[in-house]
């Protein structure tokens, strides 16, 4: 029997059993369009982070108080505490060479006040440069001007959100918010959806970092972002600032430098666990698929057992009863995978519709991956049948009707 | 041109052991027109089935064209299923999403003939039944006449040089079945050996020769001339 000969009798087949045919391309391509559409999604939240982390310049170096990895020695003298990372630090960093921008950081919640409208809010007190750092539009007015940061001025910008809730139509620009038990004036309203690292950036509020310190009552910093003059200078800013910090707090080294490629490095890691999980679990609809498959098969056998006693009576060789079966379950299971994909690439393609910022696509290896196990599955669940198919004894198969 | 000696075909049915067939001797010669008759449950089919090699003795030999067939491998018993045994069954067993022309073409493709042969040969079998309009319906278009019709072109598109008939008129109509028995004499007539197994007496009159099987043992066998 030809090759074209076998293909043309499994299309025959296939189309002679229609419902069973429809069912079995069901199953196969829902399990192949769950690995591609899930993958594409866990593959474009990874691009998603990925994108929003070089939005935010790739040359920025994170401080944080406190030391993330122990490097053995004697045990802290009894009563020690940990060292603030203060203001003073943040502008000791500014004198490093190589460092073009340094905005402290300090958040805290309060609840700010207009008249009678009231909220609870973010705060984030920082400097001027952070606008640079953050690339921040400014809708109205401007950003805060931090010539020294150390001293307390009563001014703030508000997100937009804020300023429709506190302020509605009327001009915010200029007016006095209450802040807690203080109260500061709106120098600048930032533009309109404006985000950073997925965070909108509507429903904050900055003012002056040692306004923000103040009101918390801090002395520490929540951390320190440092904006090296270029990418090459990055490794070398970053044991400055190592430095510059154990010199500043008696030899101790106890803040940790983070860089963007390490964070971004680590998000990259775990998303990508992610999407091999997600992979592995739509996986699972495959391997389902494959049982139901071989359980089809079987019925196939059973249904069919006339017509094999019959293939056997004109001359067909075992062999040829178990290509055909076997042919059948992989066409099956192929063009079931084959369907999947366009519904899972259909079904991504919607997704990319409904979240355009987020680059939904399936990777090519979960496509393959997807393709490949899907044949493979057929083809080793399809086995056992079609083995039974070629052992069925003509006599028997003959003389039922 | 066959030649059965003392086969035996025994069934284990539970813990019991059945003879179907016991110890039977039979020389068949080619060109023959043999009927095989016999109560139901005699051992008639089981004989046609080890003629036919759907079915291995349990015990004796069994020469076809002087070769022995006892104990060929599953491949080479359907090789000469394939090239020298056409069967036909009482319930025609075609193909039911085939057309009449690919069931009568499926011996031929199993055996791997080039599709432009198969279409003549199909053709020139399907005509000389009377059957060429009727070659692009499938089996549950045609009648049952016109379905064992197909069933025996199926069976002479090898050139066989024996048909195995089991019962071929038990599904049918006097009338059909009148018809099937003139054609598989006609080509009994072209010179190939026709068995036909039945239990009804007229059928097994119209042949040359009548083995009657009772309890698995030949009870007679006449000649007639």
């Amino acid at each position: 029997m030809t090759a074209r000969d076998t293909i043309a009798f499994t299309v025959r087949s296939l189309y002679g059993f229609r419902v069973r045919t429809i069912l079995m391309l069901t199953a196969m391509a829902i399990g192949v369009a769950a690995v591609v559409m899930l993958t594409a999604l866990g593959e474009g939240a990874r691009r998603f982070v990925a994108e929003q982390f070089s939005a935010l310049g790739t040359n920025l170096l994170i401080v944080l108080p406190g030391r993330s990895e122990t490097t053995g020695g004697p045990p802290p003298m009894l009563g020690e505490t940990p060292r603030d990372l203060t203001l003073h630090d943040a502008l000791a960093l500014q004198r490093i060479p190589g460092v073009r921008r340094v905005a402290p950081v300090s958040l805290g919640n309060a609840e700010i006040s207009v008249g009678a409208r009231n909220r609870e809010v973010l705060i984030v007190g920082t400097s001027g440069d952070y606008r640079h750092i953050r690339q921040l539009n400014i809708g109205q007015g401007r950003f805060l001007e931090t010539p020294d940061p150390t001293r307390v001025v009563p001014e703030c910008v508000i997100g937009n959100e804020v300023r429709k809730q506190m302020y509605g139509v009327q001009a915010a620009l200029g007016q006095w918010l209450r802040l807690g038990d203080r109260r500061c004036r709106v120098v600048g309203i930032l533009g309109t959806e404006q985000h950073s690292l997925g965070v909108s950036m509507d429903e904050i509020v900055l003012v002056p970092v040692a306004l923000a310190m103040a009101m918390f009552n801090k002395e520490s910093l929540f951390r320190v972002l440092v904006e090296a003059r270029s990418r090459d200078r990055l490794k070398q800013v970053d044991n400055a600032i190592l430095t510059a910090i154990r010199t500043r707090h008696e030899g101790e080294d106890d803040v940790t430098v983070i860089s963007q490629d390490a964070v971004l490095a680590t998000f990259d890691t775990i998303l990508r666990a992610l999407t091999y999980a997600v992979a592995g679990i739509a996986a699972i609809a495959l391997a389902v698929a494959g049982v139901l498959i071989m359980n089809i098969m079987l019925i196939a056998v059973t249904q069919r057992t006339a017509e094999i006693g019959l293939l056997k009576a004109i001359g067909a060789r075992p062999r040829q009863i178990t290509l055909l079966f076997l042919s059948e379950a992989a066409t099956l299971s192929m063009s079931g995978a084959v369907v999947g994909w366009i519904i899972g690439e259909f079904g991504a393609w919607a997704m990319a519709q409904a979240y355009p910022d987020v680059p939904i696509g399936a990777p090519a290896w979960a496509v393959l991956a997807a393709l490949g196990v899907a044949l493979f599955t057929g083809v080793l669940f399809g086995i056992m049948p079609a083995k039974r198919a070629a052992k069925l004894d003509p006599v028997a198969a003959l003389s039922r009707r | 041109m066959i030649r059965l000696q003392g086969i035996s075909r025994e069934f284990l049915v539970g813990d019991q052991t059945i003879k179907a067939i016991r110890d039977i001797d039979l020389s068949l010669d080619g060109g023959e027109y043999v009927a095989i008759m016999g109560p139901s449950g005699s051992g008639k089919s089981t004989l046609l089935n080890v003629i036919g090699l759907l079915d291995r003795p349990t015990a004796g030999t069994y020469l076809l064209t002087e070769q022995d067939v006892t104990h060929l491998s599953d491949n080479d018993i359907a090789q000469i299923r394939q090239t020298k045994i056409g069967f036909v069954f009482q319930f025609f067993h075609l193909v039911p999403r085939l057309t009449a022309a690919d069931n009568v073409a499926l011996p031929m493709t199993l055996a791997g003939i080039p599709p432009a042969e198969r279409r003549e040969r199909v053709n020139a079998v399907l005509e000389s039944l009377g059957l060429s309009e009727r070659a692009h319906h499938r089996p549950d278009q045609l009648s049952g006449g016109q379905r064992q019709r197909v069933a025996i072109a199926r069976a002479m598109v090898m050139n066989p040089e024996v048909i195995l008939a089991d019962e071929p008129t038990g599904n049918l109509d006097s009338k059909s079945g009148q018809d099937v028995l003139r054609i598989l004499e006609g080509l009994n007539d072209q010179g190939i050996m026709l068995l036909v197994v039945t239990h009804d007496p007229d059928i097994g009159a119209r042949a040359h020769r009548r083995i009657r099987i009772v309890d698995g043992d030949i009870e007679s066998d006449i000649q007639q001339e």
